[in-house]
């Protein structure tokens, strides 16, 4: 039997990975991985793992890795990027870590155009904990504290991430946004969200849209309805900023 | 006051559930909170019964904020209340500074989980020194340490009524096996046990014409002298002394004969106390010393049993590395009992651990 390959740079004794049946972020991860492979940086790149379900890929790379705390991986990874400048630096975070405790880092990291590559991982919820309404969860949509549906009136809308960063970063800044459905351009995304910290350019930032069946509570084929669906609707995807040109392969 | 429980009525629920029941009872009019296990279930209850009778709720963006939204709440005249754990609880440390620093009534409840950092999402004990002292002063803040489901509800309802009364910031101390476990436990409405609530009151937007049927309520938390800031901390160690001779509480078991004194809080004390009477069944006289106030600490009451007890030796119990004996060390200094200790940081202690140190130090 042919079983697809798992990437050079995953760390084989961790694998199977603890991830849900279903979860995203097994997906970003494996972008991640064949991004780093062909990319030839395993052995110079850092990863950073907020705390979330991010944590539990701690030691899921061949590459060396830095759990943070809940939301501060990003001045985690400035503080080593800006003592080693040679090493790739990437942090790995949830939508709650990155959009809400960590938000002042986002911001503040963002406006410094600090070289290094966040990726954001956003299935609508804190999936960690429970499944509790997260900056991106969406509007009527039902999580551990806001049982009847996400009220915008008294909690406002779904977080834009990128349409945030791209707003106040520099413009050799990377920004994009992808989605665990279409992993041709996920790959291609993380690929330049990285290039862009190896040519020293400046800040990276990808968020990737991803499924959380555990929370909430859906089967496969509801799970890909909502996040094709739903999700893909109102976070726009594409690249909202790059120094590389559109459509660059 | 609006009853919520109607007829007293036994549940077999979770620490966290209680929680939710017991603030609502209390007449809390918001809660301010930010997930964190252990302590997450209260926010999951409070989010679904509070709206039935209006009280709100937000989830902040962390938990430095949820503190902070909680001492607005407090100055405006509402009683509101958070909740936490580990990482969440060092993080708070700044507002409860300022609720300190301002005598604001603000309530937490803390589910302890292991530390330090992340740590574990299970249980422990090692948060005592940070809720009673954490921040940059001197720990004027009110420490409850439960160990039963009745308890958590009984001094959850009194953590509102602490606060409002001496305007100190009110802490009821649980942990993750009180938050998780289900237990059964008697719910009452206040009034149906005797139990006056405080009606609270605001501090700011006082209403009137300023200027002319008032003056403006100006605070604040910092000052320009050493001198000013002196005689405001004095002031406060002086109420917080006044006010220590009512608030303080603690339990005493088998004590008059021991020759050996467990000293534990919260939920190892039930450990302890089983412990004493398996002890004595064995023919070793033991008894127990349970603080349930860790801050006012029951020193006075402490000294005042050792001095009359007479006990060869003393044990001190807990899930942590020593922060609850550096309590009680520092309030039975110059006492010449030799004194054992039985540390687990972050992990349970039963009453078999107890009787096994015990009969290895007797
Ligand atoms: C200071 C602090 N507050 C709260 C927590 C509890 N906590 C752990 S993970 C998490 C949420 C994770 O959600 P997200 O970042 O969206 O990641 P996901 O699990 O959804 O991938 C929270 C609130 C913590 N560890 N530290
Ligand atoms: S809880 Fe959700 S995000 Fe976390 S591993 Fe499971 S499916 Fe993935
Ligand atoms: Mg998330």
């Amino acid at each position: 039997m042919l079983l697809p390959a798992m990437p050079k740079s995953w760390y084989l004794p961790t694998k199977p990975h603890k991830f849900c049946p279903g979860c995203g972020h097994g997906i970003v991860l494996k972008a991640l991985g064949e991004a780093v492979d062909e990319l030839n940086i395993q052995d110079k790149t850092i990863f950073g793992f907020d705390i979330g379900c991010s944590l539990l890929a701690w030691d899921f790379f061949g590459c060396d890795s830095v759990q943070t705390h809940h939301g501060r991986t990003t001045p985690v990874m400035v503080g080593i990027k800006r003592s080693r400048p040679e090493l790739i630096c990437v942090g790995y975070m949830g939508d709650g870590g990155g959009y809400s405790i960590g938000s002042q880092h986002l911001l503040n990291a963002a406006v410094r155009d600090e070289n290094i590559t966040l990726v954001l991982v956003n299935n609508t919820n804190y999936g960690m904990t429970g499944g509790q309404m997260a900056p991106t969860t969406l509007p009527g949509q039902k999580t551990e504290t806001s049982p009847f549906g996400r009220d915008p009136e008294t909690t406002g809308y779904p977080t834009k991430g990128p349409e945030f960063i791209a707003a106040i970063t520099s413009d050799s800044a990377y920004v994009a946004r992808a989605t665990v459905s279409k992993y041709k351009q996920l790959k291609r995304y993380t690929k330049n969200a990285l290039r862009n910290q190896m040519e020293n350019k400046g800040f990276s930032f990808l968020e990737v849209l991803s499924t959380c069946p555990t929370n909430w509570k859906t089967n496969a084929q509801q799970t890909w309805n909502f996040l094709e669906e739903e999700m893909e609707s109102t976070f726009r995807l594409g690249e909202l900023k790059t120094p590389f040109g559109k459509g660059v392969k | 006051m609006e009853k919520i429980i109607g007829e007293t009525k036994k549940a077999f629920i979770t620490g966290n559930e209680a929680v939710a029941w017991a603030a609502l009872a209390a007449g809390a009019d918001s809660m301010f909170g930010y997930p964190i296990t252990p302590q997450n279930e209260v926010m999951h209850y409070w989010t679904r019964i509070s709206p039935q009778y209006s009280r709100s709720f937000l989830q902040t963006e962390d938990e430095i904020s949820a503190g902070f939204t909680v001492c607005g709440a407090v100055q405006s005249g509402k009683k509101s209340f958070t909740a936490t754990a580990g990482p969440g609880n060092v993080l708070m440390q700044e507002p409860f500074g300022m609720a300190e620093a301002m005598r604001l009534p603000l309530v937490a409840i803390i589910q302890q989980r292991g530390g330090p950092s992340s740590g574990t999402v299970i249980y422990s004990q090692q948060e005592v020194t940070l809720t009673a002292y954490g921040g940059n002063g001197e720990g004027h803040r009110i420490v409850y340490s439960t160990s039963t489901h009745q308890e958590i509800y009984d001094y959850t309802i009194k953590a509102f009524n602490t606060a409002w009364k001496y305007r100190f910031p009110v802490f009821v101390l649980g942990d993750g096996y009180q938050a998780k476990m289900r237990e059964p436990l008697e719910m009452y409405d206040p009034e149906d046990k005797g139990i006056e609530m405080i009606t609270p009151y605001p501090l700011i937007g006082l209403g009137g014409k300023i200027g002319v049927d008032r003056e403006p309520a100006h605070f604040c938390n910092i000052y320009s002298m050493e001198e000013e800031l002196y005689d405001v901390v004095m002031q406060f160690e002086q109420d917080y002394e006044a006010m220590s001779r009512d608030v303080i509480e603690y339990r005493e078991f088998f004590c008059e004969d021991a020759d050996i004194i467990i000293l534990a809080h919260g939920v190892v004390s039930r450990a302890a106390e089983d412990a004493v009477l398996i002890l004595r069944d064995m023919g070793i006289k033991a008894g127990f010393f349970r603080p349930i106030t860790l801050r006012p600490f029951p020193g006075q009451q402490l000294r005042d049993m050792l001095s009359q007890v007479k006990p060869q030796k003393i044990l001190v119990a807990e899930s942590a590395m020593g922060q609850f004996a550096k309590l009680v060390k520092n309030e039975i200094y110059g006492e010449n009992i030799p004194l054992e200790t039985l540390f687990k940081p972050g992990m349970g202690i039963i009453d078999h651990d107890i009787v096994e140190k015990v009969r290895s130090i007797f």
